[in-house]
């Protein structure tokens, strides 16, 4: 009797949980992105990592070439050192490439962009960065701003 | 003065004794559950009006929620000009959050007051005592397949939740507002984790769903055998469900994204 209607009505609802929890783990969560095919590590060091953070964006002139795989500290040279995991398809960078630390607009996330130089040889899985830019920290940058502003009106009023 | 005395220590006796009997019904349901997964075809009835009609109110308040979410993020994100990240604040809210809760209120409201006083009416009619009669335990043939039921669809209903939500959100966000479509995917793929955050909203779910099948089976299985003591039963667990699982979300967030 109505025991098919039944039958089909459960097979429907648990198809649909199921195809739900699928699209929440492949569209919606990380695992996409995590699914890294092949990539190189970089590592760089910097004075100050300000936000960055683990999976934070690499990226080179705005294109994202690969993610932020660790941040430690190195006790030694008093200095953070950030391994980069690159996309394998982006092979060719210079030894003379710089790394820098910027925020994503005004509020936003932090990420490591690279700029080019131009040396003949290219960086190679466990390279080392070696130019380097810290992050801007903001009260660093109010107290810079400051001083200046208190020595140039020092100035203009002797 | 020993009046007041006395009704005090009714009222707390009275309490515990019900918790001891919640507890004791919980235990009697989880252990004839070996005798119900050897009678798959009481759980599939149940699964069918347990889960299956509440798939509707599920679907159609999802996606309004869903809505509603993208387009109040956006007013407030693109303020800071970050109505990129619509993609994210929908995504999170409804999967660590909105989906589980309100998924286990609606069932609560659904699929939990029907259980009550299906039960509630079949202790009034003596039904249950009848099968105690033929030697059938009630719990195991009545009760246990519901409970069943329950906790199998609640991680299902809120997973549908979160995910026709999240489409409502980019109808709004995406098809009306004019969000960028690659930014709001990209951007909630980037920071919805699916260990911390999808996986953890399917355990609320789970535990929402344990709760909501127990407190409505045991207010029927417990409900004075009368039409008015089963109307009051049916009303008890609407709100019993209610508040533990809002109680419960809430430890359950501190335990998982408190830190």
């Amino acid at each position: 009797m109505n025991n098919r209607k039944i039958e089909i009505g459960v097979g429907l609802f648990v198809a649909l949980g199921i195809a739900a929890l699928f699209m929440l783990a492949m569209q919606v969560s990380n695992l996409a992105v995590m699914q890294h095919g092949e990539s190189y590590l970089l590592s760089a060091a910097f004075e100050n990592t300000g936000g960055l953070k683990v999976r934070s964006p690499v990226t080179v002139s705005g294109v994202r070439v690969g993610r932020v795989d660790a941040i430690d500290y190195d006790t030694r040279a008093y200095q953070a050192v950030v391994s980069l995991r690159i996309d394998s398809a982006y092979d060719s960078f210079p030894e003379d490439t710089t790394a820098s630390i910027f925020t994503a607009g005004l509020l936003g996330e932090q990420y490591i962009a690279l700029e080019p130089g131009g040396s003949m040889e290219n960086l190679k899985d466990g390279d080392r960065v070696q130019l380097t830019q810290s992050a801007l920290v903001m009260e660093q940058v109010i107290g810079q701003f400051l001083y200046s502003m208190t020595s140039k009106n020092n100035a203009s009023e002797e | 003065m020993l009046d007041a005395l006395q009704a005090l220590g009714r009222a707390t006796l009275g309490f515990f004794e019900r918790l001891g009997r919640g507890h004791l019904f919980l235990l009697q349901t989880l252990a004839s559950m070996p005798g119900v997964l050897l009678r798959p075809r009481l759980v599939l009835a149940q699964l069918y009006s347990v889960g299956v009609r509440t798939l509707v109110i599920t679907l159609v308040s999802g996606m309004f929620v869903g809505m509603v979410l993208g387009l109040q993020g956006y007013n407030t994100l693109v303020d800071f000009g970050a109505e990129e990240s619509l993609g994210v604040l929908v995504a999170l809210s409804l999967v660590r959050e909105l989906g589980p809760v309100v998924a286990a209120l609606l069932f609560a409201g659904r699929a939990g007051s029907a259980l009550t006083a299906e039960i509630g009416l079949m202790k009034a009619t003596e039904q249950l005592s009848g099968m105690e009669m033929m030697a059938v335990d009630p719990v195991q043939r009545v009760v246990a397949p519901r409970f069943l039921a329950a906790f199998l669809s609640m991680p299902l209903l809120a997973a549908i939740f979160s995910a026709v939500g999240i489409f409502g959100g980019h109808f709004v966000g995406v098809g009306l507002l004019g969000v960028d479509d690659g930014a709001f995917w990209s951007q909630m793929q980037d920071k919805v984790d699916l260990g911390g955050d999808i996986y953890n909203g399917v355990i609320k779910s789970i535990v929402f769903g344990l709760v909501a099948g127990w407190i409505a089976l045991f207010e029927g299985y417990d409900a004075t055998p009368t039409p008015e003591g089963v109307s009051r039963a049916t009303t008890r667990t609407v709100v019993h469900t209610a508040l533990a699982v809002l109680g419960l979300d809430f430890v359950l967030t501190a335990l998982m994204f408190g830190d």
